[in-house]
């Protein structure tokens, strides 16, 4: 075997594959090899390592260095210094937002610190496109084990006992859902893997499938062992171009070692999977319309029951879990039930990956255990908020969740403290808002992606979020009346009744929490006429402020409705009438006179 | 319906015989419309009504069925697209980071709207939500490549890298 001195990992997520991380990885290979270090020194291409905002990033092990923001100009120094002398290149190692000193190794950045890494254990630890990295962490060892020590009834009980529940959004019991499906007669039985991930704002899965892409197939088998199904189908959205590829890789590998198709591991038992690619429906995310979007229709969500256990793809019994559930069940059959048990809250086991963005210096990818507070979660591994603005809200559970408060920053995280106080915990999309967002503004927001997404099957959800949406957008432009708040409630609560899918049903979510934790904010919005945050157009008047104006007339010249006025060196005025608030004055003006408000 | 076009003159193969190639792969494969179609806008950039109803008669299904999909999935368009598809993520991230503002641009500096090509069919301006690389937010896609962290300045920068890319 060949023996290498040391790795280097370089990060082929689709973060820093954006930020031309494939340009550093192909001069690391070119300098390596003509400086005859390519013997001793391996480059490994890594899924995400959840730091994609310091993209491109780069580990060297066994040290474990970690490098951040890596250009190809950057390559000689690593190698002439890290690689020839044993010296790191300092100016390229983690910088703590609020520390002088820059930070060595990957452990001891604050970023992964509090982490604890179940479902993206490898992810950014093994290349992905080759089977055999998976293989050496243990990888196909709980399909191996299932397949000659369990029957199907005792993996079903060991799921149940971890107290696993779905990570897409839900949080059903993910046991219990296969204990159904077993228990279903059919000659035929499916498991689907929803890698829809509709939630805008949120890329757990995403990375799951670049990093990690065999515990999704290894656990898919395992899935189609315990309830009886031989077939598997991945619904994969079409946007994720570089996860559908490592999908493809994976499963071509996996067949080729017979970990997938005709009686593997010589047991008898059969099990394949196919791609399916969505075409950009956001409504195909939820269970029914997923299935129906396999079987090649319009994907409308259809009632339930019946569940899809009991008739799903094709009408026969299927179980659909999302792909960081299924991520969850190679190590649990590993490390057993009381491993997984013992990390967590009361209802909600193991750990979750949320997608850290918005107004945040550490944005990425991150995996804490059930119960972590949203304090350390944003403070402690986000590194807080830019620029020393105020925390305003965080947002969780995409378009069915809701806003949380700074009120409430130290709640523990799981699915029930999340639903008890208007949020959900969704599928993982956490994004922290700023003093600077306006909070009708993001209602308004989420209802237009309702609006825009909603099938139309059923009126409630297709005329009902069109109406909530009109109030707010009245709102925004300070047209709305005191009765519009009444009116958003009357709605929101037949929206939410009379829904058929899960979109309706908790399509009024944002508008709710935002109603309960930030009505002040609607209230200025419709009393005063201002938007406190700055944000609603219609309501801001630009101004120049006679005692900082120095009468230099940049503004004026910039101003494209000839709006402003004024003597040289004298201070200039802005005609609101004339004013159509494009900003360039504001931009402009180099004595920061011009305000909005 | 019988094969109509007239592209096969030389021994290039005319867009029907792709959508064969394509059909014969699915072949007896239930749920092969929307593969089909996808594949079939991969190759032709998008999905014109003579193709529906050629898919349609192909898979032996109801042109009113290909019609009903096509029109239901964004991803599938009816109308030609630009060489350059530029699509700016109005996903949540990037939405609280100013995603709109430079939308705002692009229309600004291609004077055309949301879902609109130029005349020259060089750009078409799409929004999208969320390409899954949020940590980058703002960011854009033109065509396959992704650009992050991105400011309203960069929007010149950006139309001007392509337009000279003739
Ligand atoms: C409108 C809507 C969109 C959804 N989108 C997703 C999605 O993108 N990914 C996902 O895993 N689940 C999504 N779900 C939840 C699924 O319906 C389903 O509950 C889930 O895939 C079950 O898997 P789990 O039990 O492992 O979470 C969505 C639900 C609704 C109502
Ligand atoms: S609730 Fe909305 S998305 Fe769901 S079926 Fe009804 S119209 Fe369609
Ligand atoms: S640019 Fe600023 S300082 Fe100059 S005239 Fe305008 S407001 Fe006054
Ligand atoms: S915001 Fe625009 S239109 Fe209004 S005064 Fe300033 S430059 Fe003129
Ligand atoms: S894509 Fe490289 S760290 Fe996320
Ligand atoms: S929200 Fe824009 S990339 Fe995710």
């Amino acid at each position: 075997m060949e023996f290498y001195r040391s790795h280097v990992l370089v990060c082929a997520g689709t973060g820093c594959t954006s930020s031309d991380s494939q340009l550093v990885r192909r001069e690391l290979l070119k300098q390596l090899a003509e400086k005859g270090l390519d013997k001793e020194i391996k480059v490994v291409e890594t899924g995400c390592f959840g730091f994609c905002n310091l993209g491109p990033i780069m580990v060297v092990y066994p040290e474990g260095t970690f490098y951040c923001q890596v250009k190809p100009q950057d390559v000689n120094e690593i190698v002439e210094e890290h690689f020839i002398k044993g010296r790191p290149v300092q100016r390229l190692l983690y910088h703590e937002p609020d520390k002088e000193t820059r930070t060595l190794e990957f452990d001891n950045i604050e970023f992964f610190r509090h982490q604890k890494r179940v479902a993206l254990a490898n992810c950014g630890h093994i290349n992905p496109e080759v089977i055999e990295e998976y293989i050496a962490r243990d990888g196909y060892f709980a399909l191996a084990r299932v397949l000659h020590e369990m029957t199907p009834q005792e993996v079903i009980d060991v799921i149940k006992k971890s107290g696993l529940r779905g990570r897409g959004g839900g949080g059903f019991p993910t046991g219990v859902k296969w204990e159904f499906a077993s228990k279903s007669q059919g000659d035929q039985k499916y498991v689907v893997c929803n890698a829809d991930e509709g939630d805008p704002g949120a890329f757990m899965d995403r990375s799951v499938l670049e990093g990690d892409p065999h515990a999704v197939l290894e656990a898919m088998a395992i899935a189609g062992y315990a309830i009886g199904a031989n077939q598997g189908y991945i619904y994969v959205r079409a946007e994720y171009p570089i996860a559908v590829e490592r999908l493809q890789t994976a499963i071509k590998q996996a067949r080729e070692l017979g970990l997938l198709g005709k009686n593997i591991f010589s047991k008898g038992f059969d099990f394949d999977i196919d791609i399916r690619l969505g075409a950009g429906a956001f409504v195909c995310g939820e269970e029914t319309a997923l299935l129906t979007s396999i079987e090649g229709r319009r994907g409308e969500p259809r009632p339930r029951p019946p569940f899809p256990a009991v008739a799903g793809l094709w009408g026969k019994p299927t179980i659909i879990n999302n792909v960081e559930t299924f991520a969850n069940v190679p190590p649990i059959i590993r490390n057993g039930w009381e491993w997984f048990a013992s990390m967590g809250t009361e209802k909600s086991k193991g750990t979750k990956v949320f997608a850290l963005a918005g107004k945040i210096n550490n944005t990425g990818l991150i995996e804490v255990p059930m119960g972590t507070t949203l304090r350390t979660i944003i403070y402690d591994i986000g590194g807080g908020i830019p620029k020393g603005k105020k925390f305003k809200a965080a947002q969780t559970g995409g378009p069915s969740g809701g806003c949380i408060p700074a009120e409430l920053l130290d709640i523990e995280i799981d699915y029930d403290n999340l639903t008890a106080i208007g949020s959900m915990m969704g599928s993982g999309g956490l994004i922290v808002m700023d003093e600077d967002n306006c909070m009708v503004d993001i209602a308004r927001f989420f209802l237009e992606f309702t609006q825009d997404e909603s099938c139309g099957k059923c009126p409630p959800c297709r005329i009902g979020t069109k109406r909530m949406l009109e109030i707010l957008t009245r709102i925004t432009e300070g047209k709305g009346t005191p009765e519009d708040l009444t009116n958003l409630e009357t709605l929101a609560k037949t929206i939410k009744n009379a829904s058929l899918c899960g979109l309706g049903q908790t399509a009024p979510n944002p508008v709710l929490s935002t109603l309960r934790y930030f009505r002040h904010e609607y209230e200025a919005h419709i009393y005063d006429k201002k938007c406190p945050a700055g944000v609603c157009q219609a309501l801001l008047t630009y101004k120049i402020l006679a005692e900082k104006c120095r009468g230099c007339g940049l503004c004026a010249r910039n101003c494209p409705t000839n709006a402003i006025s004024g003597k040289v060196k004298e201070p200039y005025v802005i005609d609101v009438e004339k004013c159509i608030k494009c900003g360039a004055c504001l931009e402009k003006c180099k004595f920061a006179a011009v305000i909005k408000e | 319906m019988s094969c109509q076009c007239q592209c096969n003159a030389g021994n290039e193969p005319g867009i029907y015989t792709i959508i064969d190639q394509i059909v014969e792969k699915y072949k007896g494969q239930a749920g092969s419309l929307i593969p089909v179609l996808h594949q079939t806008q991969q190759a032709l950039g998008y999905l014109p009504e003579n193709v529906q109803a050629y898919i349609a008669e192909k898979l032996g299904i109801p042109l009113s069925e290909v019609y009903g999909v096509v029109s239901f999935y964004t991803l599938f368009s009816t109308v030609p697209k630009g060489k350059y598809k530029i699509s700016v993520c109005l996903g949540t991230a990037c939405y609280v980071k100013g995603a709109g503002d430079i939308l705002a641009e692009f229309e600004k500096q291609l004077k055309i709207k949301v879902g609109e090509t130029t005349e020259d069919g060089m750009f078409t301006l799409e929004a999208c939500r969320c390409l899954g690389a949020c940590g980058l937010a703002p960011v854009l896609t033109v065509n396959d490549n992704v650009h992050g962290r991105l400011t309203a300045q960069d929007v010149a920068d950006i139309v001007k890298k392509y337009a000279e890319d003739k």
